[in-house]
């Protein structure tokens, strides 16, 4: 009987959980992921959609939009950035606290898209890590939630503790 | 509507005026020195109250006058569209009159023209970029500027200090989309004018 159980039993193993830190830890960020909605053209308003009440982007733990930096976790780069955004973009990307992801949200973003002109940044690449890039012009909002997924699973999979201890030393440093 | 007797009472009230043939609207022609005046005069006396648009037109470094300040104007009065085509006498630092105190819609359009072109509308309240930023040292939208764009480093040092980013020219992938520009209309549909080199493939020079 017990023997078949294959689910945690509170009366076999006390009341103790024995796991790995960095899977609590990866477990515990990827089901809180605030976006942070860095609305620069249209994708910006598929990225909407996909937190509004059809799409909800809230079955994935990850509807708390912040228009903080401070207070979020993934920055959404949803839209054409331009280089004279650039720099806000980057700034904007440096005051979000660690841990923290970028997904660029569709053709733009990724990689200039239509516009090979003097006035917009060949994706957004140049200025911040990306995580997850997202094709489309615009993408889908299940593209959009599909990317999020694929970043909770990057999220999932991540050296926390080691990472933790290197950034320790940096700043010890 | 404008007929004909408005626009040859136009033309007989100020000698600085001459008509350019257009299928659409009527369109002026006005010296340089005399287009506050006029414009001042549109305003008040002929009930054109709107300023819809102010740009301006390069006709290439080859032209005898190269720069053109357009404007065009809407009257609720007359139920049409006036075209003023300004000249600018120097094509080398082309300079033209601003009317953002007679039409405050001007204000930012003439920013608009400065920044894309380069040309300097004197007696504008704050004359400065408004799409590039501050330090951008070319004016985009002149014949000799590529589309692509020219290598130029961003305004924020510390920021190309953490990444290393400059402007840098797109590359043109088969493109740009242009028009031929000359032949029947059933011809000159953009098609792809295939410059093509990536980041792999040198530009050619």
């Amino acid at each position: 009987m017990i023997a078949n159980e294959v689910a945690y039993n509170g009366k076999v193993e006390g009341d103790v959980i024995v796991t790995k830190a960095d899977a609590v830890i990866n477990w515990i960020r990827k089901h809180s992921v605030w976006p942070m909605p860095m609305g620069l053209a249209c994708c910006a308003i598929e990225l909407m959609a996909s937190a509004a009440s059809r799409y909800d982007i809230s079955r994935f733990g990850m509807e708390v939009m912040r228009f903080s930096p401070r207070q979020s976790d993934c920055m959404i780069v949803a839209g054409t950035v331009t280089y004279k955004m650039a720099e806000v973009v980057r700034r904007i990307y440096d005051q979000m606290g660690d841990p923290k992801w970028v997904v660029a949200m569709g053709a733009c973003a990724s990689t200039g898209g239509m516009y090979r002109s003097y006035a917009v940044m060949q994706g957004v690449d140049t200025i911040v890590p990306v995580d997850v890039y997202v094709s489309g012009c615009p993408p889908r909002p299940e593209a959009l939630l599909d990317a999020m997924i694929k970043l909770q699973d990057k999220i999932g999979n991540e050296s926390s503790v080691k990472n933790l201890k290197k950034r320790a030393s940096a700043v010890a440093e | 509507m404008i007929d004909q007797d408005f626009t040859n009472s136009l033309l007989a009230k100020h000698d600085y005026l001459s008509k350019i043939s257009h299928a659409d609207c009527l369109t002026l022609s006005c010296l340089p020195a005399d287009w506050v005046d006029f414009a001042k005069f549109l305003n008040q006396e002929e009930a054109f109250e709107l300023l819809v648009d102010l740009t301006a037109i390069d006709q290439g470094d080859t032209a005898d006058i190269r720069f053109e300040v357009v404007a065009h104007f809407y009257s609720r009065i007359h139920h049409d569209y006036l075209r003023v085509h300004i000249d600018c006498l120097d094509n080398e630092s082309p300079e033209v009159d601003s009317i953002a105190s007679i039409y405050p819609a001007a204000d930012w359009h003439e920013r608009e023209a400065f920044d894309m072109f380069g040309i300097i509308f004197t007696g504008h309240p704050n004359l400065k970029r408004i799409l590039m930023w501050d330090e951008y040292p070319y004016h985009p939208l002149r014949k000799e500027f590529p589309l692509a764009g020219i290598d130029t480093p961003l305004p924020a040092a510390d920021v190309v200090e953490a990444t290393g980013a400059s402007v840098e020219p797109a590359p043109m992938m088969g493109g740009p989309f242009v028009s031929p520009g000359s032949g029947p209309m059933s011809d000159a549909e953009p098609r792809a004018k295939d410059e093509s080199w990536t980041e792999q493939i040198e530009k050619p020079v």
